[in-house]
């Protein structure tokens, strides 16, 4: 997967979680969920999202808390 | 013959507004169907009725608001030997084979295809609906292609002036799972686009509305015409003001009636999450648990145990629930607070209680609720979540008499074996009503919350 294939896909899933979030005015270094206001269903809806999507399901244990946009996607493109 | 009537579905609400009737004269509704969008000050939420009959008139129009208690439509109750189709007894006193129940209480009847909701926000699906108009086919030109109300409008107005009247998705759903030609249908709806009512008036053997009713009932075809544009539900700004209103009456009146006392207690959740780390391990997100659901268990059970902190305060006095209805409270994006209950929360399995919340939070931020679930909780539990203050002394809902709260994990220091130790703590309070209780049976409360919590394996 490339970046832009990750991104593209983490925007998809996010507009069903936070549909109001314009994701071009975000700060893609800054700890996802407190840039977009995400709690922790949302979180795992994300992930959720991202693996029905990808195939992809990111292990618990490899998240961070403070991931931001720009780490989730190079995991993505990572694995 | 009963009146269905604007159901009160909070203590905080006062009006409704009817949205979109989803039956129509002559239509056969069993207990458990959705018949009606309503918009609460908070958001659309779907209705049921609770009885199985024939509906015999609808008396409001879609985008009229009325007061709590108002009768929207009259359903003729059927007896018991005449009730519908049920799963198993044969259609003995219909005219007409009866189909899968229109329309059907599950969720999907009621929805969208999910891509539709995935980018769709609800006041512009409905609106969608209303028109006829198919977005899953539209280039929407807001952020990330989403279909905007403007986008909508503007199909809708392409479509109509190059002929042809439109169907609704759900209305072309509903005639596929029917197995009716939905083009021999005649739509109601603007400009005579079908809507999912055609289709279903169309299946019972009726003919489809404006030809079917009696000059009494001529209320619903009146009003799709001039009253649709202001059938949507309310969005934006005028939304959030709502929500703030309403809000805003609960808690004066709760914080003006209710004398609260307030008390809180520090829990160790390491076993707690060491337990669920080591069920959650393996496991595709789908399938994850979040630490809510280990602590809405353990409030419900406590709950359970303690029934003079479950119930309501009624005409000066103390009515016990005739069970454990964890109301949830969950925040909308955008701002507002909404709490669905979970029903007999005590009786439920860990992974229900997970899949429970799990569907009562997307669900109440798409604005489909249903009525049955937002009236009845008997106590209500509100959880900041991960990003949230340390303890939360909310304000009670009247007629409740107790809130539990808890505020965000933190890492503490805490005595271990007489040793300084790291452990994952989480604050949990109480408010809670001193006319039903005094600080000693709330504090047994959090007690046995805190013991749950030391036993994961066991809630």
């Amino acid at each position: 997967m490339t970046d832009a294939e990750a991104r593209t896909v983490i925007a998809a899933v996010l507009r069903g979680i936070a549909p109001e979030v314009d994701l071009a005015m975000c700060d893609n270094t800054e700890p996802l969920g407190r840039e977009l206001d995400l709690d922790s269903m949302d979180m795992l809806a994300l992930l959720t999202g991202i693996g029905e999507r990808t195939g992809i399901d990111i292990p618990e244990t490899d998240i961070e808390a403070d991931w931001s946009l720009d780490d989730l996607a190079a995991y993505l493109v990572e694995t | 013959m009963p009146d269905f009537t604007m159901p009160s579905l909070g203590a905080d609400m006062e009006q409704g507004t009817l949205l979109e009737w989803r039956v129509g004269v002559g239509d056969h509704v069993r207990k458990g169907d959705i018949v009606a969008i309503i918009d609460t000050e908070k958001s659309t939420v779907e209705v049921e009725v609770f009885l199985n009959g024939v509906v015999e008139e609808l008396l409001v129009s879609p985008g009229t608001e009325v007061p709590v208690g108002t009768p929207l439509a009259r359903i003729r109750v059927e007896s018991a030997t005449t009730a519908t189709v049920g799963p198993a007894g044969p259609a003995e006193h219909l005219d007409a084979p009866l189909p899968p129940s229109p329309p059907s209480p599950a969720q999907p009847a009621a929805v969208e295809p999910r891509q539709d909701r995935k980018v769709l926000s609800p006041i512009v699906r409905h609106l969608a609906d209303e028109l006829g108009v198919d977005t899953g086919h539209l280039d929407g030109t807001g952020v990330g292609h989403r279909v905007t109300r403007s986008d909508v409008e503007h199909e809708a107005a392409r479509r109509m002036s190059s002929g042809g009247p439109g169907s609704s998705p759900l209305a072309r759903r509903r005639a596929s799972e029917l197995g009716i030609d939905i083009g021999a249908v005649t739509g109601s709806g603007e400009g005579g686009a079908v809507r999912e009512r055609d289709v279903s008036a169309a299946a019972i053997g009726s003919a489809p509305q404006p030809a079917a009713t009696t000059p009494a009932a001529t209320t619903p075809v009146a009003a799709t015409t001039p009253a649709a544009a202001t059938t949507a539900p309310k969005a934006g700004l005028e939304r959030q003001a709502s929500i703030r209103t309403a809000i805003a009456r609960l808690m004066t009146k709760a914080n003006r009636e209710i004398p609260h006392y307030h008390l809180s207690s520090t829990v160790d959740l390491h076993a707690a999450l060491d337990w669920l780390g080591h069920r959650n391990d393996g496991r595709p997100p789908a399938e994850r648990m979040l630490p809510a659901a280990l602590l809405l268990r353990a409030t419900a059970l406590s709950a359970a145990r303690h029934p003079e902190l479950n119930g309501f305060w009624i005409d000066d006095g103390f009515r016990p629930a005739d069970g454990v209805h964890l109301g949830v409270a969950i925040s909308l994006r955008g701002g507002g607070l909404i709490a669905p209950a979970i029903r007999d929360a005590d009786r439920r399995s860990l992974d229900d209680t997970m899949e429970v919340l799990r569907d009562l939070v997307a669900r109440a931020r798409q604005g489909s609720l249903r009525g049955s679930e937002l009236t009845g909780a008997s106590l209500t539990v509100t959880n900041l979540g991960d990003r949230g203050a340390e303890a939360v002394f909310g304000v009670i809902h009247p007629p409740q008499v107790t809130l539990v709260g808890f505020g965000r994990v933190v890492d503490r220091p805490w005595a271990v074996d007489g040793l300084v130790g790291v452990r994952p703590t989480v604050t949990a309070t109480l408010s809670a009503d001193h006319r039903a209780t005094d600080g000693h049976v709330g504090s047994r409360l959090l007690e046995t919350i805190d013991e749950l919590l030391q036993h994961p394996a066991d809630l």
